[in-house]
């Protein structure tokens, strides 16, 4: 399967989902939906991906691009190859999340919403992430790591690197 | 029938309707922003709110309906206050730069602040910095002037359906913006300018010429011309205080003189002169040269529109130029060599309802002589604005005539400021044309009024003649999926980018005080004034226009010569990006 679907190229890919989407009510309404296999497929959505799901989906392109930058969730830049989330909820801030951060900051040297030079990581903001027991907490992809400190935060940031 | 109480006073209104509707017939006028009757509820900006008794909050009376026995009240000590501050924050994001600002004085916000006792700022707060998009040749976006009400968006998308507009981001980043934060310029923008219209603050005015002209026609080396759109006669009086449906045709002319331009032409003579044009362009498609339907080219928004979002209909749109540029084409060469000028050495400015034609005059396929035919577009706005700054009584003024030889006009050049006049001009003459007959009836009901989609049919020489009118990009869409569907249904489409026709034009003066943009009262009465000079017109009929029939035998042969395909004609292509109008969906 995974040799099949590198030979279908993400245009197609994308398209085949809307062509799902077309047999549902109301297509249009599926926008989100194909929005998010966009970014899934392509990591983050450009100009070339929004303008194929308006001509495709018959919605303007003026609609789209207010979605896409509505949703905190939809990327419009490329992304890094890991994201990490920082909680700076009230019980990570309490118990030390803005050290966490900093440290991140320091070793990485990237901003909210910027990727590492190598392309490896982007740094998010989060606002709970649902695990204050583990204060203070950041996410890497679809993993948490809690209860912090900056030595921790380095050594986790390493295992990434290798 | 309901009841329902206002104030404590009982009022009996229809059921079915808002609490801001019902309140209107009984004459409480519920202040109001974002709201406009044509446009779908937003509720955007909350300025409309009443109590309502029994119901938790303040509600929205745009978007709240009427029930029995309801009691509401508009004018409460709390409800005021809150009204207050609700205005009073949105002026907190907003420049305070109203002594400098392009509407000042003709703003609704301004207007607002003041009718709701805002003396004093108690806010202070984070206000947006943006820059403002100067990219397009017609319309100025200034996204720090936006308070978000949506009415731009909503025109855009539900009368125009060019969808250019969205909000973008959100909360206090929310932006009114084209897609992708792209220039105007390379947006599917039509530059119909109806965002200008509706718009109550200065996010949006058009690209502003006046400061140039009135440089330019300080020059003495330079022979400053002057046309005047039939449509700006019938609507600059409400730009001097006067009612709608006031026409001052010798009025502006007097102006314009005054300004310091030498010669002011009639753009009314050009259009008798695109009857002659495309009404033959029609006769000879009709006799199989070419595709039927022919659509109308006049409408500068409708010609973008149809580069982008109908590019399949290209060989359909008669190759006529607009009266504008018929009648600029015709200053730089028929007229320059009347009065022995290099073409270099003539201003040729037009003076337009519409901001669209700031983006015709731009079209490289116009020129003349390797020259921009049209030199500048003023709109009635800025034209209003200029006399009145020149200190120049337009109300009190003695008119005086076009001038010669391109100024006088039929009354079938009169109407072609409103939705269905360009039609009604051309059937009075092609049927003459054709049948060699007078036609008797020349004012054709069934396409006059303003119902979106307009149908007619004349019979020439026993041919069955039918026709369609549309008015607004929205409504052409819909005669156009029609003829596409059915391409023998209609034999000749007239199609005006703005609703209403020219008299609506994304150039005419700003509702005044109490009315509402784009109020179809107020454009019945522009419509009005331009019937009202057709009937009292001797000539009303464009090819019994003596000065047309002379421009002919001077200078262009006849229609469609080749001297006549060389300056009156023009062709469209395809365009990028291409536009999307959005298909609505049928119910399944």
């Amino acid at each position: 399967m995974p040799v099949e679907l590198k030979k279908v190229s993400k245009k197609d890919a994308l398209k085949k989902f809307m062509d799902s989407c077309k047999s549902l009510p109301n297509p249009e309404s599926q926008l989100i939906a194909i929005l998010h296999k966009a970014q899934e497929i392509n990591g983050y959505l450009n100009k070339e991906l929004m303008d194929d799901i308006a001509l495709e989906m018959n919605i303007p392109t003026a609609h789209i691009w207010g979605v896409a930058t509505f949703y905190h969730y939809f990327k419009l830049v490329p992304q890094g190859k890991h994201s990490i989330s920082v909680c700076l909820g009230t019980a990570c801030y309490v118990k030390g999340a803005e050290e966490v951060l900093n440290t991140i900051r320091s070793e990485l040297k990237v901003n909210f919403g910027q990727t590492t030079e190598d392309g490896l990581f982007t740094l998010q903001e989060a606002r709970c992430l649902g695990a204050c027991g583990l204060a203070p907490v950041i996410m890497i992809d679809d993993r948490i790591y809690g209860e912090l400190t900056p030595k921790k935060v380095i050594e986790i940031l390493n295992t990434y690197r290798k | 029938m309901i009841t329902i109480y206002i104030n404590d006073k009982p009022y009996k209104v229809e059921e079915g309707q808002t609490i801001m509707q019902a309140a209107d017939k009984v004459g409480f006028r519920i202040p109001r922003l974002c709201y406009h009757p044509k446009l779908s509820i937003e509720g955007a900006c909350r300025v409309c709110i009443v109590e309502v008794e029994g119901a938790k909050n303040y509600v929205a009376s745009c978007a709240f309906p009427v029930s029995e026995g309801m009691k509401i009240k508009t004018n409460s000590e709390e409800l005021r206050r809150a009204r207050r501050d609700i205005v009073e924050l949105i002026l907190d994001n907003h420049p305070q730069d109203c002594h400098t600002c392009e509407r000042d004085g003709i703003c609704e916000l301004q207007r607002l602040a003041f009718s709701m006792g805002i003396r004093k700022r108690h806010f202070e707060g984070e206000r947006k910095h943006y820059e403002k998009d100067l990219s397009s040749t017609s319309v100025v976006r200034d996204p720090n002037k936006c308070i978000l009400c949506g009415r731009c968006v909503r025109i855009c998308s539900e009368i125009q359906k060019a969808n250019v507009l969205g909000h973008a981001h959100r909360g206090f980043k929310t932006v009114v913006m084209p897609a992708y934060n792209m220039p105007f310029s390379e947006s599917v923008c039509t530059t119909c300018g109806q965002c200008i219209n509706v718009c109550p603050t200065a996010a949006f005015v058009e690209k502003n010429y006046t400061q140039e002209l009135f440089q330019k026609l300080n020059d003495k080396s330079i022979v400053k011309i002057a046309q005047i759109a039939p449509s700006v006669r019938a609507a600059i009086g409400e730009a001097f205080g006067l009612e709608a449906g006031k026409a001052m045709e010798h009025e502006i002319v007097a102006a314009l003189k005054r300004l310091g331009f030498d010669y002011v032409f009639d753009t009314q003579f050009s259009a008798d002169l695109t009857i002659m044009e495309e009404g033959s362009e029609f006769l000879e498609r009709l006799q199989g040269k070419g595709k039927l339907p022919m659509i109308t080219s006049c409408s500068s928004a409708w010609m973008k529109c149809l580069e982008q979002f109908h590019p399949d209909l290209i060989e359909n749109v008669s190759t006529a130029k607009s009266p504008m540029s018929m009648m600029s084409a015709m200053i730089k060469t028929y007229f320059a060599q009347k009065i022995k000028r290099d073409p270099k050495d003539i201003l040729s400015v037009a003076i337009m309802c519409c901001t669209a034609k700031k983006y015709e005059a731009s079209r490289p396929e116009l020129m003349v002589e390797g020259l921009p035919a049209t030199d500048m577009v003023i709109t009635t706005r800025e034209i209003a604005w200029m006399i009145k700054s020149s200190g120049i009584d337009l109300l009190d003024i003695k008119g005086e005539n076009f001038d010669e030889p391109l100024g006088l006009s039929s009354g079938a050049g009169t109407i072609f400021g409103t939705t269905g006049g360009v039609m009604e001009a051309a059937i009075r003459t092609a049927y003459e044309l054709y049948t060699g007959e007078t036609l008797l009836d020349i004012e054709i009901a069934d396409i006059r009024g303003f119902k979106g989609v307009k149908e007619g049919k004349v019979i020439m020489d026993g041919k069955e003649i039918r026709v369609a009118v549309a008015h607004g990009l929205g409504n052409a869409n819909e005669v156009l999926e029609i003829a596409r569907k059915d391409p023998s249904r209609y034999h000749f489409i007239e199609i005006m980018g703005c609703p209403g026709g020219c008299i609506g034009g994304g150039g005419q003066p700003y509702a005044g005080y109490n009315s509402i943009p784009l109020d179809e009262e107020c454009l019945k009465k522009r419509a009005e004034a331009l019937y009202g000079l057709d009937r009292n017109k001797t000539i009303r009929r464009s090819h019994e226009n003596p000065d047309i029939q002379r421009i002919y035998k001077e200078f262009l042969g006849r229609p469609l010569s080749p001297a006549a395909h060389k300056l009156l004609h023009t062709h469209y292509k395809a365009k990028e990006p291409r536009g999307i109008i959005p298909v609505v969906n049928a119910v399944l």
